[in-house]
Parts: C-alpha cells; sequence; structure tokens
C-alpha cells in the first residue's frame, strides 16, 4: 500500500508543480468548446441536432481525459530516459505495486483534468440536466482515465524513445479523439465510420458522459459501463503485464 | 544482474547470501546503488527523493528521517534539502544519490562510474564521502570506473573486464608486478592490449562501456 501512495503521491506533485503543463493542456479543449462549439452551433441547430454547447461538451471533457491520460501513461518513457524508473525497479517492492501506484496517479490527475474542463465549460453555456448524475459522470470520468493511463503505460512500455511518442499520438490518439462521436452524433454514419466507432473505447466514455450530463444517449448506459469496465480491465491486466517485462 | 535487473544466462550469484533470481526483494534490501545515469526525480525536491526511497524500502518513519539528517548532513546538503533537484549540479545530484543509496542500510553499496564527468574537485570530495561513509557503516563498496588512478588509490582489490571477463584480479600492487609496470594503467594496458575496444552500443545501460571492475573490500 505505500508503495502506491508514494508513486500516486509523486505523480501528483509532479503535476502540481508543472503549471505550464495544466495551463497548456487545457488550452486545447477551451479552444475547440469555443471555436467548435460557437461555430457550428448555428449549422447543428438549423439541421435539428439542437443545441450544440450541450452536444459537444461532454465529448471535449473526454478529449481532454483522453489526452491527459495517455501523456500520463507514456511519462513512463521519461522516467525510463532519465533514469528515475531504474530506482524504482531495483527497490525492494513488486512491480505491480509500481504499475498501480503510477496509473491511480495518472488516473487521479487525467479526472481533475476532466473536473476542470467541466467547470470551464459551465461558463461557455453548458448547462447539466441533472445535478445528480454528475455525480455518476465523476465514476464514468475516472474509470476512462484508468483505460487510458493503463494504455498509455502498456504502449510505452514496450517502446524505449520519444519518437514512438508522436506516433502514438498521431495514429492513435487524435484517431480515437475524432471518431468517437465527441464532436458528431453516430447516427447515419457511414458503415466503415460506423464500425471503427464501435470498436472506439473512446466512444462509450463520450456516450456515457453525455448520457449522464445531458441525457441524450445512443447505447445507453449499461452498455457503456459495461464496456468501459471490461476493456479498462483487459488493458490494465495487459499493461502490467508488459510493465513486468521492462528491462532497463 | 547483480542488481535484479537482468537475468543470467548461466552461473550462480549470491548477494549477501541471497541469489537475485530467487530472493529478489532480500538482495534488493542488501544493496544501495549509484546508477551511470542520474536518476533521481527532478521535479522533486532533494528531500522528497531520498524520502521516497526510505518509503519505498520500507524504513519506518522515525528512522527514516533521523537518518536522512544524518546522511544529507554528511554529504553537506542538508541546508539544500527544499530546492528543486533539477536546479542542482552534476555533483550535487550525485552526492544525493549517494546518500539515497545509503538510507535503508545496504551490506554491498554499488557504484556505477560515480565520477563521470565531473571535475576534478567534485570527484575527489565524492571519494572522501564515499569513504567517510565506507568507514562509518561498514560496508564492502563495489565500484566502476575508467579513470585508473581512482581504482589505484581507493579499491583494495581490483577486477579488470575486458570484453565482458574478468580477465584478472587482484589488489593495485599484484596486478602491477604481475604484468612488470610502473603504473595501473600501464598495467591495464599490459594485460587489455592496445587496441581500441569498439563495443557495439546495447539498448542496455548495464552493459554500456562497462571494462573494468573494481573491488573495494570491507574497511
Amino acid at each position: 500500500m505505500r508503495t502506491i501512495y508514494v508513486l500516486w503521491l509523486r505523480q501528483l506533485k509532479r503535476y502540481l508543480r508543472s503549471k505550464s503543463r495544466i495551463i497548456g493542456s487545457l488550452g486545447q479543449p477551451i479552444l475547440f468548446l469555443v471555436a467548435l462549439g460557437f461555430g457550428f452551433g448555428p449549422i447543428f441547430k438549423k439541421a435539428g441536432g439542437g443545441n450544440y454547447m450541450e452536444f459537444l461538451a461532454p465529448g471535449i471533457i473526454a478529449q481532454g481525459i483522453l489526452f491527459t491520460s495517455m501523456f500520463s501513461g507514456t511519462e513512463i518513457i521519461w522516467d525510463r530516459q532519465f533514469g528515475f524508473l531504474k530506482e524504482t525497479l531495483v527497490a525492494p517492492v513488486s512491480r505491480l505495486e509500481i504499475m498501480i501506484g503510477r496509473t491511480l496517479g495518472g488516473a487521479t490527475i487525467a479526472t481533475f483534468q476532466g473536473v476542470i474542463i467541466f467547470i470551464l465549460s459551465l461558463f461557455v453555456g453548458f448547462k447539466p440536466t441533472n445535478i445528480f448524475s454528475v455525480i455518476i459522470s465523476l465514476v464514468i470520468m475516472f474509470l476512462m482515465s484508468l483505460l487510458f493511463t493503463g494504455l498509455g503505460t502498456a504502449i510505452a512500455s514496450t517502446l524505449d524513445d520519444f519518437q514512438g511518442f508522436q506516433l502514438i499520438m498521431n495514429f492513435l490518439v487524435m484517431p480515437m479523439f475524432f471518431l468517437s462521436g465527441a464532436l458528431f452524433p453516430l447516427n447515419g454514419l457511414p458503415k466503415t465510420i460506423d464500425v471503427i466507432s464501435r470498436l472506439n473505447p473512446l466512444t462509450y466514455g463520450v456516450d456515457g458522459l453525455r448520457t449522464t450530463l445531458t441525457g441524450i444517449s445512443h447505447f445507453g448506459l449499461g452498455v457503456d459501463f459495461l464496456v468501459l469496465g471490461l476493456i479498462t480491465f483487459l488493458i490494465l491486466s495487459l499493461g502490467s503485464y508488459l510493465f513486468s517485462r521492462i528491462e532497463v | 544482474m547483480l542488481t535484479t535487473l537482468l537475468h543470467p544466462t548461466a552461473g550462480k550469484i549470491i548477494i549477501n547470501g541471497f541469489d537475485p533470481t530467487k530472493n529478489q526483494d532480500e538482495t534488493r534490501k542488501s544493496f544501495g546503488i549509484v546508477f551511470q545515469d542520474p536518476s533521481l526525480d527532478d521535479e522533486l525536491t532533494a528531500y522528497e527523493n531520498i524520502n521516497f526511497h526510505g518509503i519505498l524500502y520500507n524504513v519506518p518513519n522515525e528512522i527514516r528521517q533521523k537518518r536522512i539528517k544524518e546522511l544529507l548532513t554528511i554529504v553537506e546538503l542538508w541546508e539544500k534539502k527544499d530546492l528543486l533537484v533539477k536546479t542542482f549540479s552534476g555533483g550535487m545530484k550525485r552526492r544525493l544519490e549517494i546518500s539515497r543509496g545509503l538510507l535503508h542500510h545496504p551490506k554491498i553499496f554499488f557504484l556505477d562510474e560515480p565520477t563521470l564527468g565531473l571535475d576534478p574537485q567534485t570527484r575527489n570530495q565524492i571519494w572522501q564521502y564515499i569513504k567517510k561513509l565506507n568507514e562509518q557503516e561498514g560496508i564492502t563498496i563495489f565500484f566502476t570506473t575508467h579513470y585508473m588512478e581512482e581504482a589505484d588509490r581507493i579499491a583494495q582489490r581490483i577486477a579488470i573486464i575486458d570484453q565482458g571477463k574478468i580477465i584478472s584480479q587482484g589488489t593495485a600492487l599484484e596486478l602491477k608486478t604481475k604484468t612488470e609496470t610502473k603504473s595501473l594503467e600501464d598495467a591495464f594496458l599490459a594485460l587489455t592490449g592496445r587496441k581500441i575496444r569498439e563495443e557495439e552500443a546495447s539498448g542496455l545501460d548495464q552493459m554500456r562501456m562497462r571494462r573494468q571492475v573494481w573491488l573495494g573490500g570491507r574497511r
């Protein structure tokens, strides 16, 4: 337990100390909210989609969580490069504990980031329908954070340089975000896009958040929870396995 | 391999009575280590780094606080304990790592080229700290270096490794007598030849450029 706690605390301290990281990682979601939210708002309304800001905000919260948790997960590459990972790996603690501590730390940060974006979205006109389901949305946020921190850890465990990081961003994180229904409704999509979005775990996170925050649902909250929970479990198991095999 | 990070393909290792492949945690508690490259968290303070280590090694809080103060005072970093490590110089980082590696009372202390890339003043200072700690704590120091005069001056037993194999070992005097040379540098050259080694850089840090291992005994 102490190992998990101290690694969790370390992630948090690092996060809270790098102000540029907090501000930097909020910049993009705010830009999306403002530019897309106000930009596509009129056309979305004309097409009969209703209030676009209501639709968009849960998607952008999901985006913030996705980016932050993937980044936290891949921090292993940094720790490896700068040697800190070795210090933890030669300590008399199990790799599983190290992995759990790091992942919980990363997930806490990502959830926190999601909450900040949620609060900011209130200022640009987002109104959640039900105050109680906001609490359930927190659970979804945390689940998503766990999932993507675990995914980042799993991928980073197999990479050993920074170059790989750019590859993840371009070929995994970006497509996941754009094809998740964060920006557009999933109804009536071409077959290929529909299939891809159904295979994308972020889709269920976005849908879960949209259900709890606005009441609009595509799959239903039960399916969202089930899929998210299952994938999180699988990814964390895979991540632990890959992490236990790291040689430094 | 000695530090449980790599698995041996053949042979057997015993550290402080434990087999690193079987009793991993006991082995890990038995040694302290300073890696060749810095392994501190730059975003944390010196105190947080060393305290983190103490928690990972399960040193009880009371002993931990006392010991941290003691060790940081010896390496003259106690006043700077609340500064972020990223503001430290190379020598300060090394000193912090040395004190950190000793926090959990190890029996063996591994130092992988501890003075690499440091100026002569800092190098001397670091060896003084290590000697002092070695005398106070009575632990075995195991270090690697490329500087022959350091080995000559400090180590009690020396092993020369070339192409991954120990080719000769003994005290500095024994090595010099055996090769009929005046300095350890010449002894080293006599044993390994003058040809420059072109080892392929492997991805594993442990293997990197490690051509000599110096053993210092219990004092």
